[in-house]
């Protein structure tokens, strides 16, 4: 057998991935649909877009890298911080621009950092992230003078969008604002896995000595990814900080990782929709839960987790499996693809 | 200045009681428990309780406590514990953050959010001189409970049969299994004596760490400094961890108020990056 119908066989599957799927599209729809059609709900789907940017940042390195992090809210604060700074004095006024700055600004923590995830076990990467989460809250903590400390950044002022857009007290332009962005950089990140540079990530993820003998360069793809996930938890930080008007030590909690952890969880990590369905989810159950006992929402959180764990993350997710099915079912193009393969190449 | 070693001893001491069952419980099964802060909570509520509100003399309260975290540990190890350990490392966070999130929420509804203190017996309060160093009683106290129980410790683990199947099960847990040690047994043993040890800590160190439902939280990084600073192959280690980790604190705080606490956390990153399986390691243990 020559190797050529294995390689087209195995690019045409590869190929088969990146087709967009009838329900993507009609996720997406749906989501649009929901600013006409929910006006009244704008302020907590603000949050939950945000969350969502915030979990796909997290899929990006947990989902396609296996990078266990406890510490995702140190780039989300940091971002959130940054856009807050920038508006404060006035240094960058468009919020778009200063979201990008932030975002970047994220990317270059998340870059001097991923050098010291790149080293050790699972354990020292979840107490290395974690410490430069605390470090960080540490830092905004003393820095009173420009943070506001515990009081947390007050009188950022955010100019309209584009010169344009005023942010409203009912968080209509905040929530298009919030879903744009997440579209673009939800593409990005779409586009990003479905490369060749996304499959090696996952075969890094699969076993990374593998991975470095088929010649992967494993530390700097995970250095990499490790700097673009940092990138997206700013945008969200600096997203919040924005629609918000306010950003407070709250944002490098570690509850606020340790929840993250909890929403890729509950969609499922690695197909990159699990971050925002488990944000739709969380965000929900949240707001209801914690209209009945605010105080002793952890408690519900906490039985979720270990609820999850001890019957298994993949039956708990096996909810989705009619969705999966109807999916298969629709999917033209992949029943295309397949009849295109030759029998003998599987 | 020597109050201040003082302090910073007795502090490490207690922060040594605390982890150790942490510590061993990593090595060993290279189990992540972050809910490990949880027992300790555990204990010092039990030993509130007992003191406040039941009149139980402080002393006789203590081993009540010890005992009341490690039937908990014992409980909650053979019960839910037991089916984490072949899973992932995430899930294990998961799970044990999990246990975290739900102490922290049942022990504000049941004891309320307020930090509590232990009411002390009045020969136990305040501070007497010697040769010029001003030694508070309570402190005095921990660091006899402490040392007496790190000697007993290392005696156990040294010299006792029981000790001897503890470490080989840490240093290799499969050809221990393969001599016909209960890997298992031993394990769950080891956790319900962690975390009565976490419970007698917390007891302790009411007073000094402060209660309140998000002590495991709070301490949940200084446990894990001390385990990934003292590493997990023996009990020295932890322990010199724990006393450099306390004197460091208590005079960082005392010295450089306004560097506060990250000076510990920098180190603590630094000292991972450069040597990731802990500073006091023998060579080649793991």
């Amino acid at each position: 057998m020559s190797p050529r119908p294995l390689f087209a066989d195995v690019s045409s599957r590869l190929a088969a991935r990146s087709h967009w799927h009838p329900l993507e599209v009609a996720f997406w729809l749906a989501a649009i649909a929901t600013i006409y059609a929910l006006p009244s709900r704008h302020l907590i789907l603000t949050e939950i877009a945000i969350l969502g940017l915030f979990a796909l940042s997290l899929d990006l390195i947990l989902g396609y890298a296996g990078i266990v992090s406890l510490g995702h809210a140190a780039f989300f604060g940091f971002g959130a911080y940054a856009a807050g700074l920038l508006a404060k004095h006035g240094l960058v006024t468009e919020p778009l621009l200063a979201l990008i700055a932030s975002g970047l600004a994220a990317m270059v923590l998340g870059f001097a950092t991923s050098f010291l995830v790149l080293r050790g076990s699972d354990l020292t990467r979840i107490m290395v992230t974690l410490g430069v989460a605390v470090v960080l809250r540490e830092i905004a903590n003393r820095y009173a003078g420009l943070t506001g400390g515990a009081d947390g950044l007050q009188g950022v002022e955010i100019t309209p969008l584009f010169g344009l857009f005023r942010f409203d007290i009912f968080g209509h332009t905040a929530y298009c604002y919030a879903l744009g962005v997440l579209l673009v950089l939800f593409l990005v990140a779409r586009r990003i896995v479905h490369s060749s540079f996304g499959l090696s990530l996952l075969a890094i993820k699969g076993n990374p000595l593998r991975a470095a003998a088929v010649g992967i360069p494993v530390n700097a793809r995970l250095v990499a990814i490790y700097t673009i996930a940092a990138g997206y938890a700013g945008v969200a930080g600096a997203l919040l900080t924005q629609t918000t008007a306010f950003a407070s030590l709250s944002v490098f909690d570690f509850d606020r990782s340790a929840d993250l952890l909890l929403v890729l969880v509950i969609g499922g990590a690695g197909y990159l929709y699990g971050g925002l369905i488990g944000a739709i989810v969380f965000k929900l159950m949240q707001d209801y839960l914690s209209s009945l006992t605010p105080q002793y929402w952890p408690f519900w959180i906490g039985l979720l987790l270990v609820a999850l764990v001890l019957v298994g993350r993949e039956r708990m997710t096996s909810w989705t499996r009619p969705i999966r099915a109807l999916a298969a079912r629709l999917d033209w193009r992949d029943a295309r693809g397949r009849a295109a393969i030759p029998a003998e190449g599987r | 200045m020597l109050t201040i070693l003082f302090d910073g001893i007795a502090y490490g001491m207690l922060l040594f009681v605390l982890a150790c069952g942490l510590a061993v419980t990593l090595g060993l099964m290279n189990f992540v428990n972050l809910a490990h802060g949880a027992f300790a909570m555990a204990g010092g509520y039990c030993c509130v309780i007992l003191v406040n509100r039941w009149g139980v003399p402080f002393l006789a309260a203590l081993p009540l406590a010890f005992l009341f975290s490690a039937a908990l540990g014992l409980i909650l190890e053979r019960t839910l514990y037991v089916h984490v350990y072949r899973k992932s490392h995430l899930d294990q966070v998961l799970f044990t953050i999990g246990l975290v999130f739900m102490s922290v929420a049942a022990v504000d509804y049941t004891m309320g959010s307020s930090q509590t203190f232990v009411r002390l017996p009045p020969w136990l309060e305040g501070q007497f001189n010697v040769g010029g160093v001003g030694v508070g009683r309570y402190r005095l106290l921990i660091i006899v409970i402490c040392g007496l129980l790190t000697l007993a410790l290392q005696l156990t683990l040294a010299r006792t049969r029981f000790g001897s199947r503890l470490r080989a099960a840490v240093d290799d847990a499969r050809v221990a299994r393969g001599l016909g040690i209960n890997v298992g047994s031993v394990f769950a043993l080891t956790f319900a004596f962690g975390s009565g040890l976490a419970g007698l800590g917390g007891a302790l160190g009411a007073e000094i760490l402060g209660l309140d439902p998000i002590f495991p939280l709070k301490y949940m990084i200084y446990f894990l400094i001390v385990v990934t600073v003292g590493g997990t192959s023996s009990i020295t280690g932890p322990f010199l961890a724990s006393l450099l980790l306390g004197i460091g604190d208590v005079a960082g705080k005392y010295y450089v108020p306004s560097l506060g606490a990250f000076v510990i956390y920098t180190i603590m990153i630094a000292v991972l990056i450069l040597r990731p399986q802990g500073l006091f390691v023998r060579g080649g243990a793991r």
